[in-house]
């Protein structure tokens, strides 16, 4: 087992990435946290002679990396497919003006949605945009490529897309580093009929695209990656990514096409695998990418018909689909209540919405934990579409209802979020006339994607400190007349600060600040947990309805019930873990008097 | 000894579950092993349902493990053992900890906790062994050490000596918690040496 020798490192597919990154000579990387990309720029951060940050969001992400490439720099753009949504406008015209340093941008995708509000396939940007691509289909694949794709960026004078999946990026495997190129310089070097994209430039540049795009073709191929791993020929396929090494799986034995750069195609490459093969498959994930291009070429073969095109494939998906025989029969699945993600005890996003849901008001949420809040039994967010969302959508909602909507409109969304793309939509709100409620929970800190900063928590990506935010002065810098700041573990006090907000005649914003309970400076204060008396509990569940995880209600039968001494009607009683944080809501909205302190109980 | 296998590692966010894995696959990759891990970050560590999966053998493509095809399957959590019924076989070696965690549908009083769970195993003669996780926790001084007596326990079943297990854990826990976790890991391989 020489091959499994212990100098190779074991790896995910993002450190993977990262390391690749490293070893090709990059010196400034940008992105915007989003699963499954995020630990890329993480990973990357440990290492030295480099400069990265996160970006307030993904469209400033790859401007930054755009500038690094002009000065000659080899730079590296990260974020998660929606992600690329919200950079396209910059991606589709660096496609024109090309680049100086190489400059790589990783798109990860998220068949099955694990986290993320939709699953779109980001190949079609490669195709849209007219970007080469590569797919990797594990860590080791992730290191290699990104070195051939800065290559690749500087020979052809282009962006180079690189998609990973989450179980590309989130898989773990072994990977051998190899040393570090020198980085090229940087410098100031003018080129404006280059990188200047008025109509006179970019017509010139529009038909250097097509040629490079044939070059490309060229390149394809040519290229170590796209090979033929040739086996049986009664059944061949064309495959790339993660689906390669299920389709390895599920058939050993037959001929395999693998595209490594998925875009653009190697068109001959293709057109002698399909002549050999009798019957030829595509097997892909999400979209029919390959198999739109291999049909347009005029070339029979099958793929969505018989391969889902919703969520992941597995191996027994893609072995069931081809030869209709499944997995022998499997065990039944036992009946078990699901068990849902959930806000952490001691979330300061629990107060606010445990608010809002006894307010009638249509709540416009935004996505974060916070969006968790639409969970039972708090059941308080209307919708949430994407990023900074919240604010427009409220906006609409009011312009729509008019007068029958007033004080019935709030938005919600994270502080993170409110940088990312909140702030615009709240300049809309007051230039253009609105009277919803804007409410930031600001937690401190990026929640959702494992804590990184932002501009608002105060530091940088490298561990520095840096200025944060001040939320309430940008609000008023805007035009916000009405702004409260409320400590959203404080119920009484949030309550009548969103109903003053929502009263307001004009836009408001309210602003529940209290750090994420999960950060070490949190998580370092000595809190001391509640516990709840059982005979003082009076069956009443209020406490339950906040759906903190510490909190749970234990049934009583009659018989006990009379032994507590309860009156007849309760049923049960509450308890609290030891799982609490001593955040004190529980305690807040017991009427009995039941909770308290744990140290005051055993006084 | 058998030359490749799957072990499924499943639980609760929050319980561990990613080092107890990253041990195991370090132990089989000194053993010489090739390797793959698939695990999902993000939204379920919320405190949902979290499941990994780990390949071994002489060369391991895809990193995830199909359904009827689980070899081990380490269980932190009672109810989440039977989550996963489907993807065992009859020569299925199960571990799991008794140690019961209440999903919200329970903690509100909506349903109550399922009973009688490891009957599931039982009914298909799948081989399982209970382990009071939080009793060898408690015994040791850290609650927390309870995923590594898991991978104690899983230790008796795979083609790996201890030895590489406990060098992996002192290259690789820091110190401040390595004794506790030493502990853990002979107590969790004592409950299994038949
Ligand atoms: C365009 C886009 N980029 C990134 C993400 C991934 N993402 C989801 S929520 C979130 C951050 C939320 O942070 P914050 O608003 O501070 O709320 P918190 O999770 O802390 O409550 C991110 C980065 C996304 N869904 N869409």
């Amino acid at each position: 087992m020489s091959e499994n020798s212990i100098e190779k490192l074991w790896l995910s597919g993002n450190e993977a990435f990262a390391l690749g990154a490293y070893e090709a000579g990059v010196t400034v990387a940008s992105g915007y946290p989003g699963t499954p990309s995020t630990e890329i720029l993480e990973n990357f951060a440990q290492y030295d002679g480099i400069y990265t940050e996160w970006a307030p969001n993904e469209k400033v992400a790859l401007e930054v990396t755009i500038g690094a490439s002009f000065a000659g720099a080899r730079a590296l753009a990260t974020m998660k497919h929606v992600g690329v949504n919200v950079a396209a406008d910059p991606l589709f015209t660096v496609s024109y003006t090309g680049v100086r340093g190489g400059l790589v941008i990783i798109a990860a995708d998220d068949p099955e949605m694990h986290s993320s509000q939709n699953e779109q396939d980001t190949r079609n940007y490669a195709y849209a945009a007219k970007l080469p691509m590569f797919e990797p289909s594990d860590p080791a694949e992730a290191r290699e490529f990104m070195k051939l794709a800065y290559d690749i960026s500087e020979i052809y004078d282009t962006p180079v897309l690189v998609r990973s999946t989450t179980r590309v990026s989130h898989v773990k495997g072994r990977v051998k580093p190899e040393t570090r190129e020198t980085p090229p310089e940087t410098s100031i070097q003018k080129d404006p009929a280059k990188l200047v994209m008025l109509p006179a430039n970019a017509r010139r540049r529009r038909t250097i695209l097509e040629d490079r795009h044939e070059s490309l073709v060229q390149f394809s191929e040519s290229c170590y990656h796209n090979r033929i791993e040739w086996g049986d020929r009664k059944i061949g396929f064309i495959t790339s990514g993660i689906s390669y090494l299920y389709t390895k799986e599920a058939f050993p034995e037959a001929s395999i096409m693998k595209l490594g750069m998925i875009y653009p195609f190697p068109e001959k490459m293709i057109r002698d695998f399909a002549e050999e093969i009798e019957k030829l498959y595509i097997i892909e994930e999400l979209d029919p990418f390959i198999e739109t291009h291999v049909k347009a070429m005029g070339i029979r073969c099958t793929g969505k018909k018989l391969i889902p095109a919703v969520g992941e494939l597995n191996t027994s998906i893609i072995k069931k689909a081809i030869t209709g025989k499944g997995a022998p029969d499997l065990f039944t699945p036992a009946e078990i209540p699901m068990r849902p993600p959930n806000m952490c005890p001691g979330c300061p996003h629990r107060g606010l919405f445990y608010c809002l849901s006894r307010l009638d008001v249509f709540v416009s949420g935004d996505i974060g934990c916070y969006t968790l809040g639409f969970l039972p039994p708090l059941s308080a967010m209307d919708s949430c579409v994407c990023m900074g969302a919240s604010i427009g959508v409220a906006h609409g909602m009011a312009k729509a209802l008019g007068d029958a909507g007033k004080e019935k409109i709030v938005a919600v969304l994270g502080d993170s979020t409110f940088c990312h793309s909140g702030i615009t939509g709240l300049v809309n709100m007051v230039y253009n006339k609105s009277y919803a409620t804007v409410i930031i929970l600001d937690n401190r800190i990026t929640g959702m994607t494992g804590h990184q900063q932002n501009p608002a928590s105060g530091k940088t990506l490298m561990g520095e400190p840096a200025h944060a935010i001040d939320l309430e002065a940008l609000c008023q810098a805007v035009g916000v007349k009405h702004i409260a700041t409320v400590n959203p573990l404080q119920l009484k006090q949030t309550k009548k600060a969103l109903k003053e907000a929502i009263e307001h005649d004009g836009p408001s914003v309210v602003i529940a600040r209290y750090p994420c309970a999960l950060l070490p400076e949190e998580k370092k204060k000595k809190k001391t947990p509640y516990s709840l008396q059982r005979e003082d509990c009076n069956g009443c569940t209020s406490c339950l309805r906040i759906g903190c995880p510490s909190i749970s209600w234990t049934p009583v039968t009659p018989e006990e019930g009379a032994k507590l001494g309860y009156k007849e009607k309760q049923k049960g009683y509450a308890q609290i873990s030891e799982t609490c944080n001593g955040c004190g809501l529980c305690a807040q909205l017991c009427k009995s008097k039941a909770i308290c302190k744990t140290k005051e109980a055993q006084a | 000894m058998k030359e490749s296998g799957n072990i499924l590692f499943c639980g609760v966010g929050g319980q561990g579950i990613l080092l107890a894995s990253e041990i195991t696959a370090y132990a089989l990759l000194e053993a010489g092993f090739d390797a793959k891990k698939s695990e999902v970050h993000g939204m379920a560590q919320r405190g949902g349902s979290v499941v990994a999966h780990l390949r071994f053998g002489e060369k391991v493509y895809s990193p995830l493990i199909d359904l009827g095809q689980v070899d081990f399957m380490v269980a932190f959590e009672m109810m989440e053992s039977v989550r996963y019924l489907p993807f065992l076989h009859e020569k299925s070696q199960v571990i799991v900890n008794t140690h019961t965690i209440a999903p919200p549908s329970v903690a509100t009083g909506k349903t109550t906790y399922p009973e009688n769970l490891l009957a599931n195993f039982s009914r298909h003669n799948i081989s399982h062994l209970p382990i009071d996780g939080a009793a060898i926790g408690h015994k040791v001084g850290e609650i927390r050490a309870a995923n590594v007596a898991l991978v104690g326990a899983l230790s008796n079943f795979l083609p790996v000596q201890k030895e590489l297990f406990l060098e992996v854990m002192k290259k690789r826990l820091p110190t401040k918690i390595l004794d506790v976790n030493l502990k853990a890991f002979a107590e969790g391989s004592k409950v299994s040496g038949q």
